[in-house]
């Protein structure tokens, strides 16, 4: 038993933009493969809250987690904190600490250190669990390297005081101040200096970072069995990868060609892959480049392997499925209006208005939580929850019942072409849930034409729309079996 | 459902009724002016004889004050009343109350309801500061969940239905083209009708009813005083209300195909007002027709059809004008306007004129005589598995 990474999970969102799609809008650019695109109902607090329900599936679970931090260079809100969001949406403890590191890329490698450090950290047996969740949403401007290779993506580590699959054994870092890419706050886009000025500052702090942390380890390069090596600066990723010393095929494959650079959470998504194919004793190295490099080497433990078979059996996508299971008929011009580049009529009808803060408060468990009621006395289950029982009348006999996990049936449905929208239409849904339970919602992650009553659904986490300044999140159902957390047989009867 | 009723004891002595329709010209306080003064008229009366007022608007206005202040009332009561889109009946219905309990000899229900002013494509909504988790289908798409499953469930292709559908459309755009205080006044093919770009769902612009502006009034007294004051009264049958548990939207149980609230108001309302064959005995209906499916549900909800038949009726010409029980002559929701706080009191201005006679000849219905002298008028509120449900029967004789 020790401390370190206990369970992971990774969200790669189901839309792709084939990069040659660009092109043939703007008539240059573009370029082979796809890249990974948050839908228009997706931000970096949703993105992470999927992730996280991933890393939640398996092992120590949302009752264990005592501090959560999320990172992320685009936060859905400046003052207030959106890892309370991610930690309601996961339905952690009211005793669990939520902060936020946000701003640059590289507090995401700061955040699973952290976390890390936190599990490890004082005498054996004292550290705190922690979450560490990091998520990233990439634009750019249209037609820029930017927007075509980047790509949107979450992932989130529980890392535990024991029981862990990987343990830390080493660390190094290398920082210095220049100017590579940048934003000032309120800007859409990044900037970025010639890139030959970059490569020349990041190759050195990459070596010096990555020895660093293999010296702090004891071991040499040809130890290293697998080596993740992630940056927003390719060209600077590409000369320290080839420079670093070690095996033929240790190097993870860098997975930019299907879903793009998912900056800040690249690294993250990486060593997840990593994590899913290792075998236990193997060797993992990180290396982050971002303002100065990052470097850590784990250790995978005996526990790994088990961790990864109960993963294949509670239907927890890997890296690898997500990858596979991406859409890629996204149409630029859907892509363009989801990022706001491209403003489109709506329908003629009312702005929504935003919601109440005290309305939303009273519905903390059900608005993020997706928590039900089930009367005691009948076992009829009501969503949203209720006081009173639709079938037997019992007043204050309900249990609370979380369902953000319990796939469901469409029973109806309907193509919605009045109703608001950032990308209509809204399709609606009646769901029936397994083990009872009805709701009517909206349904996301599918096309209009494609959506049978019969069909299986599973409930995502996605921002509603966004009125005067502020984010409405609440559960949306998708296809089940598709990427996102369950939707699987085998989660049928959790939550009852 | 336990109630008693209030058959027979009161009686309209007098209505009126604007025309329905884009209004720019004309405000709540002109179509409350327009619609009071002219059912004041047909009782012979002035609005100043009235002793107490029922208001029904869902957003043109709050409080009496938005009928007092219009007609310069002296100090009288006047409540408003709101219930979704069966306020106009619910304004009617609490009318009658209050003079059947005797507190007052005369009084007046007027709805109103201003929707074009607002600029935007169907209905707006009223509600309380919200969490945000309500999905905000429009009302075409909560309605829209009706079409497929009655389609599924009796084994209906989806073109037929369509067809169905779209003829229910046709039969109300036919009866609101002869009628000068219809939103449109202009029939439309079948062929236009089935082709009109979607809605939601199933639902095309021409399965929706017109968004609307009017308003219309009727005047209310026992039945002893009726004969002062008119010489043909309608007697009020049966008053007949309920708001369901909400339950279609959290409840596997329901199907989609059928209010549960109009079939527990109409059996409430038959009761009341001794009825036992409503297809048989009604002259006429003027039911909620707000989108198609509904007409086509609420045939078999009221005991037109058989289950799974009305679809068959409707294509067989059943409820046309001519038909063997003409529902919707005027028009309907779909051709006449659905101006939501009038709506309910429109159908019972279509009962006033046709179960007296006074319709003009081109579209007087032929079902009126000894032995069928009464109209139904059905309002509902909401969505289905989700609303509220009047069902009122009157009629031109006693007993």
């Amino acid at each position: 038993m020790s401390a370190g990474i206990a369970a992971w999970g990774t969200y790669l969102p189901y839309w792709r933009l084939q990069r040659s799609a660009i092109a043939g809008v703007l008539g240059s650019g573009g370029g082979k493969g796809t890249r990974a695109v948050a839908s228009h109902d997706e931000d970096t607090t949703t993105l992470g809250v999927e992730a996280g329900r991933r890393a939640l599936a398996v092992g120590p679970g949302a009752g264990a987690v005592q501090d959560l931090i999320l990172s992320t260079p685009d936060p859905a809100y400046l003052d207030k904190t959106s890892a309370t969001t991610v930690h309601a949406a996961l339905g952690l403890g009211r005793a669990c600490g939520a902060y936020d590191f946000a701003g640059s890329s590289r507090s995401a490698v700061a955040s699973l250190l952290q976390a890390l450090a936190g599990a490890g950290g004082g005498a054996a047996g004292s550290g705190r669990t922690t979450m560490a969740v990091v998520s990233d949403l990439r634009t750019g401007l249209a037609g820029s390297p930017e927007e075509r290779d980047s790509g949107d993506g979450a992932a989130a580590f529980v890392c535990a005081p024991e029981g862990a699959v990987a343990e830390l054994v080493g660390r190094g870092a290398a920082s210095d101040e220049f100017l590579d890419r940048w934003r000032v706050p309120g800007e859409a886009d990044s900037h970025v200096w010639e890139e030959r000025f970059g490569e020349e500052l990041y190759v050195p702090l990459a070596r010096e970072a990555f020895a660093a942390a293999l010296k702090d380890a004891g071991l040499a390069e040809g130890d290293i069995d697998h080596a993740v090596v992630t940056g927003l600066h390719v060209r600077a990723v590409k000369a320290a990868s080839s420079g670093l010393g070690v095996r033929a095929g240790v190097l993870a494959p860098d997975l930019t060609a299907a879903v793009g650079n998912l900056g800040a959470a690249h690294a993250a998504v990486g060593l997840c892959d990593v994590l899913e194919r290792a075998e236990p004793g193997q060797v993992i190295a990180v290396l982050s480049l971002a303002d100065g490099a990052d470097a850590f080497v784990l250790r995978a433990t005996e526990a790994l392997a088990g961790a990864q078979l109960a993963r294949a059996a509670a239907g927890v996508l890997s890296v690898a499925e997500q990858v596979a299971a991406g859409r890629d008929d996204l149409s630029y011009a859907t892509f363009l209006t989801w990022r706001g580049q491209m403003r489109r009529e709506p329908p003629r009808r009312p702005d929504p208005e935003r919601p109440g803060a005290p309305t939303v408060h009273r519905s903390e468990r059900w608005k993020y939580g997706f928590v039900a009621s089930r009367c005691q006395v009948c076992g009829f289950r009501h969503m949203p929850p209720t006081r009173a029982c639709l079938n037997c009348h019992a007043i204050d006999q309900m249990q609370p019942e979380r369902l953000a996990d319990v796939p469901g049936t469409v029973a109806t449905f309907t193509i919605d072409h009045l109703a608001f929208s950032l990308s209509p239409p809204v399709v609606g849904v009646i769901v029936d849930f397994d083990g009872g339970g009805r709701y009517r919602c909206e349904m996301t992650d599918v096309r209009a034409s494609e959506i049978s009553i019969g069909d299986r659904v599973a409930m995502t986490f996605r921002r509603v729309w966004t009125a005067q300044g502020v984010h409405n999140y609440f559960w949306k159902a998708r296809p089940a079996g598709g990427p996102g957390p369950d939707g699987r047989a085998g989660d049928a009867e959790r939550g009852d | 459902m336990a109630s008693s009723g209030i058959r027979d004891q009161v009686a309209i002595i007098g209505m009126g009724c604007t025309r329905f329709g884009e209004l720019w010209d004309k405000g709540a306080d002109d179509l409350l002016t327009d619609a009071a003064v002219e059912a004041a008229e047909s009782a012979g009366m002035s609005i100043h004889d009235i002793d107490a007022f029922w208001l029904g608007t869902m957003l043109s206005g709050v409080c009496g004050v938005s009928l007092s202040r219009p007609l310069k009332l002296d100090y009288k009561p006047v409540t408003r009343v709101e219930n979704y889109c069966a306020t106009g009946s619910e304004a009617f219905r609490n009318a009658c109350y209050a003079v059947a309990s005797g507190a007052y000899d005369i009084a007046m229900a007027i709805g109103v309801e201003k929707l074009k002013d607002t600029g935007y494509s169907g209905l707006t909504g009223i509600r309380a500061v919200g969490d945000g988790t309500d999905p905000g289908l429009s009302s075409p798409a909560a309605f829209s969940f009706l079409a497929p499953s009655y389609a599924n469930k009796y084994g209906v292709d989806r073109d037929q239905l369509k067809e169905v559908m779209s003829r229910i459309a046709f039969k109300n755009h036919q009866n609101g083209a002869r009628n000068p205080r219809a939103q449109f006044q202009k029939e439309v093919s079948m062929e236009t009708i089935t082709k009109a770009p979607l809605v939601a769902g199933d639902l095309g612009v021409f399965d929706c009813s017109g968004v609307s502006d009017g308003a219309a009034a009727a005047i209310i007294c026992r039945t002893g005083d009726a004969h002062r004051y008119c010489e043909n009264p309608l007697y009020v049958k049966a008053l007949s209300f309920v708001a369901g548990p909400a339950a279609g939207p959290i409840d596997p149980g329901y199907d989609y195909t059928t209010f549960e609230e109009v079939v527990r108001s109409a059996a409430d309302a038959y009761e009341q007002a001794g009825i036992t064959e409503p297809r048989a005995q009604l002259a006429m209906a003027e039911v909620h027709d707000c989108f198609t499916p509904t007409e086509l549900v609420l045939m078999e909800d009221l005991g037109f059809a058989e289950r799974g038949t009305a679809w068959k009726e409707v294509l067989e010409g059943t409820f046309d004008r001519d038909g063997d029980l003409p529902v919707n002559p005027d028009g309907g929701l779909k051709s006449f306007g659905h101006p939501i706080g009038a709506s309910g009191l429109r159908m019972l201005f279509e009962c006033w004129l046709q179960l007296r006679g006074e319709a003009p000849p081109e579209r007087q219905i032929n079902t009126v005589g000894p032995g069928r002298t009464l109209g139904l008028t059905h309002n509902l509120g909401g969505a289905p598995g989700e609303g509220v449900s009047f069902v009122g029967i009157v009629g031109t004789e006693l007993g």
